[in-house]
């Protein structure tokens, strides 16, 4: 008896060492010379790929941003500001409600199921929306026209992309809202479309920061 | 180019890139686990262990040395969490409540890597990097050295004799998981991965005002989490996160992580059993029902049934616009056929069928090709299984390898078999049973019974996705989970042992011409059958209520 407690005793012992110094090697170590590699060749990416504006940090081309009008008195749910790009709708966890401290950005998914009624209701007037706000006088959108992203929530709720069919969904709208021709915000659309990588891998994309600064700049020129 | 045809390229891709690293990682990892020799650094690791790495053990000893380094594992990433708001690197963040502690630490020492928080506002940089990134590494190392043990059992006679635990662990995180990670640690970051120690900090936006970011090691994390298969995420969104996943192309290379061991190791086995061709025939029994998985997952997705994904013209709620459909349907078969978890797109919202194909995936025992270890021991155990069912049908004493399954050897790997669904369906069961657990739900009807199911069986087959709309953070499914994790980790690790310990005492019968030959295609045949009819006759009531209901009513 007294000797299963003492190798057992021992045997934990050699457990604990075993892990505090594997601890050293991956958890201090490992993290330590990864960082110093990444600090040192690759800066920009290791720190959030900031992008800038007008020589102001203005958010992460990985990130992506919401672009709405400023809340009015009594209103919960900010309305879309339609001289800009649109991005995904975020139905999912978007707001913070753990840390206090902070008001840090919480990303996530709605998680509602095919079934559910929620998302069958958020999709619908999404889709509603979306046929609403980018018909012009002179272009009329189809409901069947409206791509898949541009009424569902993506995974981590900060999709920086858009498909480039909801792009260009919305070229007529941003044309009439900012006094542009519809061939300038086309074009500046398809400058900013990136196609799959080596041709198959993922899918083309649309960055809306990226494309929403473009969009900034020809109307500072214009 | 047409989406189906963009998947399917990307998918022989992803095959023709794990086909070409399976040789060389399979034969180098055979070398590490058979060395004599001891590199300097791992001579320094053993003196502050104070072990001797020669000493051979029999199995109760390598037992002893898995379950005690396990234990203390738990309890000092619970302590660490239980003191994170004292711990400086903690970014503000509060000590975590017992419940949660226990099944955090559960979670990440079984290689499950479920979570029932969110990364990105509970956990600081001390407990993040010097907690769960570690037992990133060990725990997967722990689930290799248990595979080798088993296959040292099958190439060993006359002994009882299966290696030195210590060596094995340490080997198999300074030789193979550690240079691993090192290098596609640093690809993550050169394509966007974070990598920073800058904490919570404000960041413009373009419309005016802040946002705030929290920075950290996460690159260094997000290598490990794919190849040592755990997928515990550095932020809520795991790899649907673009600081975790940036780009299409990290996508196609976080699959390829998180497989490459689990395919490389059957040529390890075959190497170290010495017939390469009977680690051809595991590869292949594990390559046929994974690419099944991925074809039947496509076709669901992409035909998109359900209410909402016709409505919006598409199955993209949840997934992310650079990855799309398709590769987010290989993602989420490789990561619940694994022991991975981690998501690029989030289960809950594919489509009825998709999510059943997901728990479908983590029912067979995650063995195709599996988590680091586990996978190969979880199919050679469905092997000796396959091989007990032939030799049934002949009315022969089975072999394998040269080694006969007897009366012993058979209710090992029986009882290995029964542990997680019985852990999966009784607590399954209990939770529906109860009034509480079910305020848990997001989803009503069939669909929030699987977000319960999914649970237990991610749980116990330590897989660690989730159907996320679970709220998971309550004392019951803290601790269930916790339990359910714990059991369904350790519980086979001792059969395997067992049967690796049994095993290595025969003598080799000699082949003759009534002997199955377990390297032929019949055999891979045999095996596919013998998995998808086990689990599918276990799993197939649970699953009618779930999944193929939601997923049959649209």
């Amino acid at each position: 008896m007294n000797n299963s407690v003492t190798s057992t005793v021992r045997l934990l012992g050699a457990g604990l060492r075993a892990l505090l110094v594997l601890t050293l090697v991956t958890g201090v170590i490992y993290p330590l010379v990864v960082t110093g590699i990444a600090q040192a060749l690759f800066s920009d990416q290791a720190n959030g790929s900031e992008i800038k504006a007008d020589g102001k940090v203005v958010g992460s081309s990985l990130i992506g941003q919401s672009y709405n009008l400023p809340l009015k008195k009594g209103q919960e749910t900010p309305e879309p500001d339609l001289r800009w790009f649109q991005g995904r709708p975020q139905n999912g966890l978007g707001s913070n409600t753990v840390n206090t401290r902070y008001k840090l950005i919480l990303s996530g998914a709605t998680n509602r199921s095919a079934d559910n009624k929620d998302l069958i209701d958020w999709v619908s007037a999404a889709k509603a929306a979306v046929v609403k706000d980018n018909s012009t006088p002179g272009y009329k959108v189809n409901p069947s026209d409206v791509p898949a992203d541009a009424v569902t929530s993506s995974g981590s709720g900060l999709d920086p992309d858009i498909s480039p069919r909801y792009a260009d969904i919305q070229v007529h709208r941003i044309a009439e809202r900012n006094g542009l021709s519809v061939v300038q915000v086309q074009k500046l659309v398809d400058e900013h479309t990136d196609g799959r990588t080596l041709g198959f891998v993922g899918e083309p994309r649309v960055n809306v920061l990226a494309l929403n600064i473009a969009l900034k700049d020809l109307l500072a020129k214009s | 180019m047409d989406p189906v045809l963009a998947g399917v390229l990307q998918l022989l891709a992803l095959i023709a890139a794990l086909a070409l690293a399976h040789v060389p990682l399979g034969a180098c990892m055979a070398r590490v686990y058979s060395s004599d020799k001891h590199w300097r650094v791992e001579k320094w690791i053993y003196r502050g262990i104070g072990v001797d790495p020669d000493t051979e053990m029999r199995w109760p000893a390598y037992l002893r040395g898995v379950l005690a380094f396990s234990a203390v594992s738990v309890f000092f990433l619970y302590l660490l969490q239980r003191f994170q708001g004292h711990l400086p690197g903690s970014l503000g963040f509060k000590s975590i409540d017992p419940d949660q502690a226990f099944n955090t630490a559960a979670s990440f020492v079984t290689n499950t890597n479920w979570q029932s928080y969110y990364g990105e506002q509970t956990m600081g940089h001390v407990v993040q990097t010097a907690g769960l990134a570690v037992q990133n590494f060990v725990s997967a190392a722990v689930g290799i050295a248990v595979a080798v043990a088993l296959v040292r059992g099958f190439a060993r006679s006359r002994t009882g004799e299966l290696g030195n635990f210590w060596s094995d662990l340490v080997r198999g995180t300074v030789r193979v998981l550690l240079p691993l990670s090192v290098v596609a640690a640093i690809v993550l970051v050169a394509c966007g991965v974070i990598q920073n120690f800058s904490g919570i900090h404000e960041v413009g936006r373009f419309m005016g005002g802040q946002q705030q970011w929290n920075g950290g090691a996460v690159a260094s994390q997000e290598a490990i989490k794919e190849i040592g298969t755990n997928g515990g995420g550095y932020f809520n969104a795991n790899s649907a996160h673009p600081f975790e996943n940036p780009t299409p192309f990290t996508n196609l290379f976080e699959i390829f992580l998180l497989l490459v061991i689990p395919f490389s190791l059957t040529r390890t086995f075959g190497i170290m059993v010495g017939s390469r061709k009977q680690g051809y025939a595991i590869l292949a029994t594990m390559v046929t029902i994974w690419v099944g998985f991925i074809a039947l997952m496509m076709w669901t997705e992409f035909a998109h049934h359900g209410p909402a994904p016709q409505i919006a013209g598409g199955a993209m709620e949840g997934k992310e616009t650079r990855i799309g459909v398709g590769a987010s349907s290989i993602f989420a078969v490789s990561t619940t056929l694994t022991s991975t978890g981690a998501v690029d797109s989030f289960h809950s919202s594919f489509t009825g069928l998709g999510g059943g194909i997901t728990m479908l995936g983590m029912q067979l025992g995650e063995i195709a090709p599996g988590g680091t270890g586990s996978g190969l021991y979880g199919m050679l155990i469905m092997a000796v299984i396959a091989v007990f069912i032939a030799g049934l049908m002949v009315g022969r004493t089975p072999e394998y390898l040269g080694k006969k399954i007897g009366t012993r050897e058979i209710k090992f790997a029986a009882c290995y078999i029964l542990i997680t669904p019985a852990l999966v369906l009784v607590f399954t069961a209990a939770a529906m049973a109860l009034p509480t657990p079910a305020h848990s739900m997001t989803n009503t009807g069939a669909h929030g019974f699987s977000e319960i199911l999914y649970a237990y069986t991610s749980a116990g087959n330590n897989n660690g996705s989730a159907f996320a709309g679970l709220n998971a953070d309550t004392q019951w499914f803290n601790s269930t989970l916790g339990l359910a994790m714990v059991l369904g980790r350790f519980l086979p690790m001792v059969f395997v042992l067992a049967l690796a310990g049994s095993l290595a005492e025969q003598k080799p019968v000699p082949a003759t011409a009534g002997t199955l030959r377990t390297e032929k295609p019949l055999f891979t045949g045999l095996l596919v059958g013998a998995i998808l009819i086990i689990t599918g006759l276990t799993y197939f009531p649970a699953l009618a209520l779930g999944p193929l209901a939601e997923g049959l009513a649209s």
